[in-house]
Parts: structure tokens; sequence; C-alpha cells
């Protein structure tokens, strides 16, 4: 008879101790790996949204997490806003101008090309962003089309945003204007709007107050797995002509010193667009022509006085590394210590029953088996405990990842199966139990090596 | 087979004196001789058994078994040579109660050499005539079973020497003949030498060899006596 099976008699027949102690591996085990999965789950929901398919945002100054988490999470709320010049400095010139022309209004050298238009940004591009308004629980981008024809999404910032129905907006249409809308997937799943239905968007926080302009929705996203299933875009011309987006007061200083010329807007129909000189904007995405420019030109930007230039990427991973990592390795610890718990109790079952045991050890002994024999057989069982409790708890705990999965999906765009979220540390799980039950197996091991035999038979 | 040779076994006592238990000048076995030995309660027999079977080790002497001197082997030794050519039938059975008949027969030959013949359990266990009893764990069976249990399981790896610690005590009269046949006669069939401790007569009386520790123990009675 193997040891084994020795072993797997000796809790057998100590029945419910053995399966309460399994039980307290099994939940120190699950807590462990639950608490690995979420970070696990924050990191890869935030990591492979931060490739978002462009290398800089330019906002107003301020905190560049806070813009990146505003603009690419669409949490947080809001910073300053930004003049719509600085949007109209990463065109290059005949874009710069065409713009110009296209909208009208005051503004110093419209013929130039923007700061960074020739040298860095030809081949890459610019996309305006506002935000501030909301549709239910919501965001609200007004944008540009360039948004879904440019940006890219996935790991590699390589999949193209594809309509689940639909199409994207246009910067005018004769049927419905400027005012246009796009829904991502879980807006229109949850909000229950469909191509053709009408939306009306609300000013500053879910609860604000309405605008009166309605948005044609024309298209819905497939699901991305992005914060952009989460957000409803609208045509920026459309965000501007509702009730609070124009500027209301120019600083005089800028009036007289920049906006020294006047473009006059085009007669044709598309005309009627918010002037140049009352458009603010949130942020500007970046792609320049060449990644290697990012660095430079966010340089540059941060000298400025009233723009700032992040990296979204970078944002991310120091956020990661600063706050989620200490507060992930913090529960970490403590998951560790309820491990470490869980083994001791092992220690206690088994130690408090070797006095009953003890003549069972002299049997065995009679017959032969030798003192490291009888201790190996211990040292079995404390591990048998902890494996068939640790493994049944790691079962346990990605079983309840994959039953909450909808909802993990639902929210971040990632899948739970069984196995996806097992990460590296889980590889430790195996050897650290281990080395865990034969620490705690040791000193009954040791009770069990020292039995006397003559005494117990 | 097995000579014991100026064997003395003495135990420090908690006042600091000390307790001579076995002082045996001399005594042997042949392969598949049986032998009984009587003593009083508390006279040593069981120190004896455990010397012999190396559970122990005496203060001073030889013990040669199988042309083997246990008393020169280490711990792990002598538990070498008890799982491989020693079988031990005790007083209480001593079965483990979360193992079956057959399992803890099979516990006898687990500690041995690891060639583990498993027909042969169960050939023992229909033996002593609980072929049907295989799978029973020893609370559901009877004292005269269980016994019987201990006796295949004592037998199971093959031993040249049984040795057996009044297993007839706590047995009831009707079972206690049946007991020692089947110890008897299995030895025999196995060529096993057979030392059995007992205080009964009637049990001694079957034997063909009797010895009394008193007897053995001469030494020591001749201290005692002057």
């Amino acid at each position: 008879m193997s040891l084994f099976k020795i072993a797997w008699r000796n809790m057998q027949q100590r029945g419910l101790a053995t399966v309460l102690t399994m039980f307290s591996m099994a939940l120190g085990v699950c807590l462990v790996v639950m608490v690995l999965s979420i970070g696990w789950l924050i990191q890869t929901s935030f990591s492979r949204n931060s490739n978002v398919g462009y290398n800089l945002i330019v906002g107003a100054k301020g905190s560049p997490l806070q813009l990146t988490l505003n603009t690419v999470y669409y949490l947080s709320r809001t910073i300053e806003v930004l003049p719509y010049d600085e949007y109209l400095e990463f065109l290059p010139k005949d874009e710069r101008t065409a713009e110009i022309q296209k909208i009208g209004g005051q503004i110093a050298q419209p013929d130039r090309a923007g700061r960074y238009g020739e040298t860095f940004m030809k081949g890459g591009f610019a996309i305006p962003v506002c935000l501030g308004d909301y549709f239910g629980p919501f965001r609200v981008v007004g944008t540009k089309p360039g948004f879904f024809e440019n940006l890219r999404y996935g790991e590699g910032a390589d999949l193209k945003y594809e309509f689940a129905q639909g199409r994207n907006f246009v910067d005018y249409s004769e049927e419905n204007g400027f005012f246009e809308a796009v829904l991502g997937s879980h807006v229109a799943a949850e909000m229950k709007i469909k191509v053709g239905d009408e939306i009306k968007t609300t000013h500053g926080d879910p609860e604000g107050e309405g605008h009166g302009q309605g948005f044609k929705v024309v298209g819905i996203l497939k699901s991305t797995g992005t914060p952009n299933d989460r957000a409803t875009f609208i045509n920026i011309e459309g965000f501007y002509w509702m009730e609070g987006h124009a500027r209301a007061i120019e600083p005089a200083e800028m009036a007289q010193q920049e906006r020294t010329e006047v473009v006059a807007a085009p007669a044709a129909a598309n005309a009627a667009r918010l002037p140049l000189e009352k458009r603010d904007l949130t942020a500007v995405l970046i792609k320049p022509a060449n990644g290697m420019y990012a660095m430079s030109m966010e340089r540059d930007i941060n000298k400025s006085l009233r723009a700032q230039a992040a990296s979204p990427i970078r944002e991310i991973t120091t956020m990661l590394e600063n706050f989620v990592k200490p507060i992930n390795d913090a529960l970490l610890a403590l998951t560790a210590v309820v491990c470490l718990v869980s083994a001791i109790s092992i220690l206690v079952s088994i130690y408090n029953s070797m006095n009953e045991r003890r003549r069972d050890i002299a049997v065995m002994r009679a017959l032969g088996a030798r003192r490291d024999v009888v201790m190996a057989i211990i040292l079995i069982e404390s591990l048998l405990i902890a494996i068939i409790g640790g493994g049944a708890g790691w079962v346990a705990a990605h079983l309840i990842g994959m039953a909450f999965s909808p909802a993990v999906e639902y929210r971040t765009g990632i899948q739970l199966g069984l196995l996806t979220s097992v990460t590296t540390y889980e590889l430790w799980l195996i050897p650290g139990l281990m080395g865990l039950a034969t620490l705690a197996g040791l000193i009954p091991a040791m009770a069990a090596y020292r039995t006397d035999v003559s005494r117990n038979l | 087979m097995l000579e014991l040779t100026q064997l003395t076994k003495t135990f420090r006592l908690p006042d600091g004196g000390e307790l001579k238990v076995l002082d045996v000048a001399h005594f042997h076995l042949q392969a598949g001789e049986q032998t009984i030995l009587l003593g009083e309660s508390g006279g040593g027999k069981t120190t004896l058994l455990h010397c012999i079977a190396g559970i122990m080790q005496p203060t001073s002497g030889s013990i040669k078994l199988d042309n083997i001197e246990l008393t020169r082997l280490s711990e792990s030794g002598r538990d070498r040579v008890r799982a491989a050519k020693i079988g031990y039938v005790f007083q209480s059975f001593n079965l483990l109660p979360g193992f079956t008949a057959l399992e803890n027969v099979r516990l006898g030959m687990t500690f041995g050499d690891g060639k583990h013949d498993a027909t042969r359990a169960k050939s023992l266990l229909e033996r002593v005539g609980l072929g049907e009893r295989l799978g029973h764990k020893p609370a559901q069976l009877s004292v005269g079973q269980q016994q019987r249990v201990a006796v295949a399981r004592a037998l199971a790896n093959r031993p040249k020497l049984l040795l057996a610690d009044e297993p007839t005590a706590n047995i009831d009269p009707q079972n206690q003949q049946r007991i020692i046949d089947l110890i008897r006669l299995t030895c025999q069939e196995e060529n096993v030498a057979l030392l059995m401790v007992t205080h009964s007569m009637q049990v001694a009386d079957q034997f063909p060899r009797v010895e009394r520790l008193e007897t053995l123990n001469q030494a020591l009675a001749t201290t005692k006596d002057s």
C-alpha cells in the first residue's frame, strides 16, 4: 500500500476536520487568486485601452493624469478648456487654411501653417475633442468624423472601429445638418436606442439641464471593449451650437493680440458654424507623422503657458505603478496572511489529532515503518490537504470570475474564461502551497517521528 | 534462527534508581519451532518481545535473528529487519480503524522490501476465514474476527519469526482456541518460528516447548534470592 493511500485513509478517518481544514485553505487561495485576477483585470483593462492609437493628448494646463483619465477613459471631470486655435496649430498649412475658411471668424495669420503642422504632422492626424455633456449616465464626446476614421483600438492599436448598425456621422448632411450622433455599443443597449432615433444630451452632468437640440443617431458601434463602448459621439459642429457651449466672453488681451484678421464665413447652406473665436475644446488627440516626434512635441507644448501634452501610455503606466500596484500588493499581502492562517489551521488540525494517532503510528512502526516513513506520511497528509484545498480554491476563484464574466465584459470588454486571467503569480501557488504545507506539517510530523513505539502499543 | 545471549534490560526509575527486568543468559529458537513463554504479569515478557522485535534496545547482550546481530544495527536497520523478518500479533489487535481488513493486512507488507503481493493479503484473509469481509473496517468485525485479521497481517510479510503477545487475552473463550489453532497452523504451513507469550496454562499445554521467563531470567532470580 502506498504512503499516499495511508495518508488518504488517515484523512478520511478524520473526515470533518479534514474537510474544514481544506475549506479554510480553499478560502485563502480563493481570495489570493481573486485579488490577483482583479489586479490583472485592472491592469489589462487600463493597459490595453492606453494603447489608443495616438501618441499625445493636448489639453489645458493641469494634471496630465486627469487629462488622460478624462479624455481616454471618460472618467473624472473635465479640466479647463483650450481655444480652438490650439487645434489649428497641429494642421499643415493647406488643412489649416481650409479649416479656417470653412468655419470663419477672427484669427491671426489665417494663411500660415500650424506651429507643428508642417514639421511633425504631415502624414499624422489631430482630432479635436469636446467633453462636458452627458447622455443618460454616459459621457458625450463632441468630435470630428475623423475620430473613427483615424483611431484604432486593441492591444496592438490595429483594429478599426466598425459599425454594428448604420454609419459614421458626417460633418454636415442635408437631412440632419450638424446634428448626427454615433453611440457606443453599451450606450445603445442600455439606453435602448436604435439607428434613426433622436437623442438629447444634458449639460455638465447626468442630472444637468437638458439641451433642446436633438441629434439623430446614424450609427451604433460594434463592441470594442474600450471606454468608447460607453460613450456617445456627436458632431463637434453640432456640439458648438448647443446652448452654453459657445464661449461667452473672450479675454480682451487675446482678442487684441491674436485675432487681428477676420475671415468671412462662406455663404453655403452648411456655413452656419460657430465662429472660431467662440470655440473652445477639451483636448486634441495627436498622432504625429513619426512616433519619434511625440517627445519633442510634448516638451515644446509643455513649455507653453496654456497647453499641456500628456502621453496616455506613460500616464496610465505611472498611475498603475503609483496607485493600483501598491493597493494590489497590499491586498495580496493581506490574502497571503489568510493563506498563512490556513496553513496554521492545517498544523493545528493535524497536531491536535496526534494524541489519538500515537497508537496507530506505533502500530505502523511495529510493522516495520521507519521514523522517516511515518514522518513522510504526516507530511503527505499536510500536502494533500493544502493541494486539494488550494486547488479547490483556485478553481472556485476562476469559476466566480467566469460567473461574473458578462458583467466584467460589459464594464471592461474583457472576457473571463477559466484560464483567461491566470497570472504568472499563480504559477507560484502550487510550490508556495507545498512549501507552506511542508512547514505546517513539520511539527506534527516531528511528533510522529518521536513517537515512542513500546509506550504506545 | 533466533538466539539470545547474555541479554539484559534495565530501566531507569524516576527516583534515579534502576530496575533490571531482563537478564537472559541464553535462549534460542529453531526455524519453524513453536514455543510458549510463560511469566507473571509485569515480569518483562513484553519487554523481551520488544527487544527481539528491535522496537527496544537491550541494555547489553546479543540478539541474533537469522544470523543478523540486531543489537549492532541502527534503529532504521532494526526497523528494516522487523519489516522483513518479524510478524507481531498484539494482545489488543492494534488494527488501524480507518483501514479495511484487506488494507490492514496489506499494511503488514508495506514497510518491507517494497514487493507488494496483492493476492497474498487476500489469500491470507481467506485462510483465516474472512474472505467475505475484505472490505470491512475493524469496527464492523467481531473481536475474534479482528484478531484473525491481526494474525493475517502479522504473516503478510512472510516473516521468519512470529511474536504473539497474549493474542487471546481479550478474546472470549469460544474464540480463544480457534485463534491459537489458526496461529499455530499458519506458522506451521509457512515454516515460521513462533514465540507466544501467555499466562494461560491451558494454552501452554498445547505447545511442545514451554519456557518460563523466571527460569530464563535465572541470573536475575539468583540476584533477587540473594
